[in-house]
């Protein structure tokens, strides 16, 4: 368990990390969420001892990272994938880290072989690929069989098959009670692998909660509907009472109700349907909304961009519910996930 | 499947549907555990049950620190033996150590045998048999500069110093570690390789017109200055954190203060000062411990003190400022 009190990081007059209060929770992947720059990585330094907090505290397991007398068996950290020397085997690095521990030699194999790495550990890591690096800092991380993991942007510049791979490591890693806390930029990635969620901006906290109630909160459900008889669709749904927005390309949304509802509607009027779908609006969208305010509380005029316009979006009765009134440029990001 | 006020879906998070009504929890089931806290009959205790909306009730949290995982490797209290085992894999599996030591043999023994090759048994009438090695030495000692300033600082260039920190978080422990391995090290090989010099010296010139002068202990401190040297340059490395900048430092140590009093001697108010600077540079200290200075008989003990304080400034300074950064 890892526990953050009041953690602030000041260079100089720029604050990177201001008074960030929540806990890391056992047994569950955290995400720990933030645009560039939101000071994710400073806190992780300072979880790990590396970064002298300006005020407040961190403690894993109730002791100071610097009291650990064994971290590695406590906490395995990936911070970035080429905190290694280059010139040194993948073996000989993740040797010389178990013997600074008291791990045997035996664990290094183990590891090496978990993370699939076997046939280059004589190699060196400066031939690595991004990918290659970091599974040997995962490894490095797994070294100790810890129980608390950390991972900083462990998917960054991984090919498919080993974001795959990193997702169900997460995963197994917290089944087995472990914790598990994992930064990133993606929401949509958080999405698949987090339990828990905590988001900051500008080094504050926006959100700390679980990933279902973030989810419920933040996003939009609606269902997409495409008719060539769309007149007659916007009528009978007009008649129904349901709301419904234009949003380009022939297609319709409808908020608050649900497809069954539609889809019988339509039935009963003998209207042709093409596309039935419930849909739920992106998540990302949800982080940018949310991450706007922080991003505009210190950078106005630049962000009331293209977004507001949301081009192709004609309102027909209302704005729909759960879109939040002047929202920034997160708005913009709908465009993108209408194909999918 | 169940009455209407048990709380079905707390947190809506997907769960195991038979979970709740089973009698024990799987341990290994943590994550349901968290969660959902299926903890007592809710059909007896309708009231009793964690509220759903309740973000993270502390029972949920404690009952998956029970479940909360241990490792089967055995705990140790980590201690200076372990950081002298890991630092010694590091010095010697990289390149640097192996070339930086390679072309310090080279030069030490390669000259040094030059040197024999070239000299009569009368040569070594009023100096010692290892004086062959001093002149490899002049140009070796920047190979264990260079190598003490990598030990420190490749690690900041690379990144693998956070790596390190976060494997050893008594920061101080890593750097005594770093010095007495380097110095081990150094002194190891300049120690040998000035010994082998005297050897080959005094085997090939031993005749009756050498003058019997004990060499044992030219060895001990030439070995001991040059290593020293690298300690130096060590420490300079941590502190500066900059291979580039630590090792061009080094180079103004070791070179300036040969060069200066040139300049020095010039004015009447420095003239004092190039005096200094003259006696105590490193290659004329050198030059002191091996004996060739033959207008005295100081074989280089204040050279070597100076050296010694000198050194032991850096190094605390080093463990002063590693404490306090960030890395």
């Amino acid at each position: 368990m890892i526990e953050l009190e009041g953690l602030t990081k000041r260079y100089g007059e720029k604050v990177a990390v201001n008074n960030l209060t929540f806990t890391v929770r056992p047994g569950i992947v955290t995400g720990f969420l933030g645009p560039n720059g939101a000071g994710k990585s400073t806190t992780m330094r300072m979880l790990l001892g590396l970064d002298n907090p300006t005020a407040g505290d961190v403690r894993i397991d109730g002791k100071r990272y610097a009291q650990l007398k064994d971290p590695l068996k406590y906490i395995g950290a990936l911070l970035d994938a080429k905190a290694m020397h280059g010139g040194r085997s993948a073996f000989n690095h993740l040797l010389c880290l178990a013997q600074s521990n008291g791990i045997p030699r035996a664990r290094v194999h183990e590891v090496l072989d978990t993370v699939g790495l076997t046939a280059v550990a004589r190699k060196k890591a400066k031939g690595f690929s991004l990918g290659m690096g970091q599974r040997l800092g995962i490894a490095g991380a797994l070294l100790g069989d810890p129980e608390i993991l950390m991972f900083d942007e462990p998917v960054n510049g991984l090919d498919p098959e080993g974001i795959h791979w990193i997702r169900n490591l997460m995963k197994s890693l917290a089944s087995q009670g472990r914790t598990v806390f994992v930064s990133s930029h993606l929401m949509s990635e958080m999405a698949l692998t987090a339990d828990h969620l905590v988001v900051i901006g500008q080094g504050r906290l926006l959100a700390d909660m679980s990933m279902a109630d973030f989810i419920r909160q933040n996003s939009r459900s609606y269902v997409r509907l495409r008719s060539p008889q769309r007149e007659r669709l916007l009528d009978v749904l007009h008649q129904a009472g349901i709301t419904v927005v234009e949003a380009g390309n022939g297609t319709l949304e409808v908020d608050g109700t649900g497809a069954e509802r539609v889809g019988e509607l339509a039935a009963q009027h003998q209207l042709v349907l093409h596309e039935l779908s419930p849909q739920q609006a992106s998540l990302e969208e949800a982080f940018m909304q949310l991450t706007a305010e922080s991003v505009e509380y210190h950078a106005h005029a630049d962000h009331q961009g293209p977004g507001d316009a949301a081009p192709g979006r004609a309102p027909s009765g209302g704005p729909p519910p759960g879109q939040r009134p002047g929202q920034g440029w997160g708005s913009g990001w709908q465009q993108p996930r209408k194909g999918d | 499947m169940t009455t209407p006020p048990t709380p079905q879906q707390p947190q809506a998070q997907p769960q195991q549907p038979q979970a709740p009504h089973t009698q024990a929890p799987q341990p290994q089931q943590a994550y349901a555990g968290a969660v959902a806290a299926p903890q007592g009959p809710p059909a007896t205790a309708p009231a009793a049950p964690p509220a759903p909306a309740a973000p993270a009730p502390p029972s949920a949290w404690q009952q998956a620190m029970s479940n909360a995982y241990t490792s089967p490797i055995p705990v140790k209290r980590t201690n200076l033996g372990h950081a002298l085992t890991s630092e010694w894999t590091k010095i010697k599996s990289v390149r640097s150590t192996v070339w930086t030591l390679s072309i310090f043999l080279i030069l030490v023994i390669g000259i040094g045998l030059l040197a024999v090759a070239n000299t009569q048994s009368d040569d070594y009438q009023d100096v010692p048999f290892t004086v062959p090695a001093f002149f490899g030495l002049m140009l070796g000692q920047i190979c264990l500069i260079t190598l003490g300033v990598l030990v420190t600082s490749s690690e900041y260039g690379t990144g693998m110093i956070r790596t390190t920190f976060t494997a050893s978080p008594q920061r101080h422990r890593v750097l005594a570690a770093k010095i007495l391995i380097f110095f081990t090290v150094a002194f190891v090989a300049s120690a040998g390789s000035i010994l082998l010099v005297g050897l080959m010296a005094s085997g090939a010139h031993s005749g009756p017109e050498a003058g019997d002068i004990p060499w044992g202990g030219t060895v001990f401190k030439g070995a001991l200055y040059v290593s020293l040297l690298g300690v130096l340059a060590l420490a300079v490395g941590s502190m500066l954190r900059h291979s580039a900048g630590a090792i061009t430092t080094m180079l103004g140590v070791v070179l300036v203060p040969a060069i200066l009093p040139g300049f020095l001697g010039i004015w009447d108010s420095t003239q004092k000062l190039g005096e200094k600077m003259a006696d105590y540079n490193a290659i004329n200290s050198l030059a002191k411990i091996f004996q060739i200075d033959d207008f005295d008989s100081a074989t280089g003990t204040s050279q070597l003190v100076l050296l010694i304080v000198l050194t032991a400034a850096a190094v605390v300074g080093a463990f002063a400022l590693l404490e306090k950064r960030d890395v």
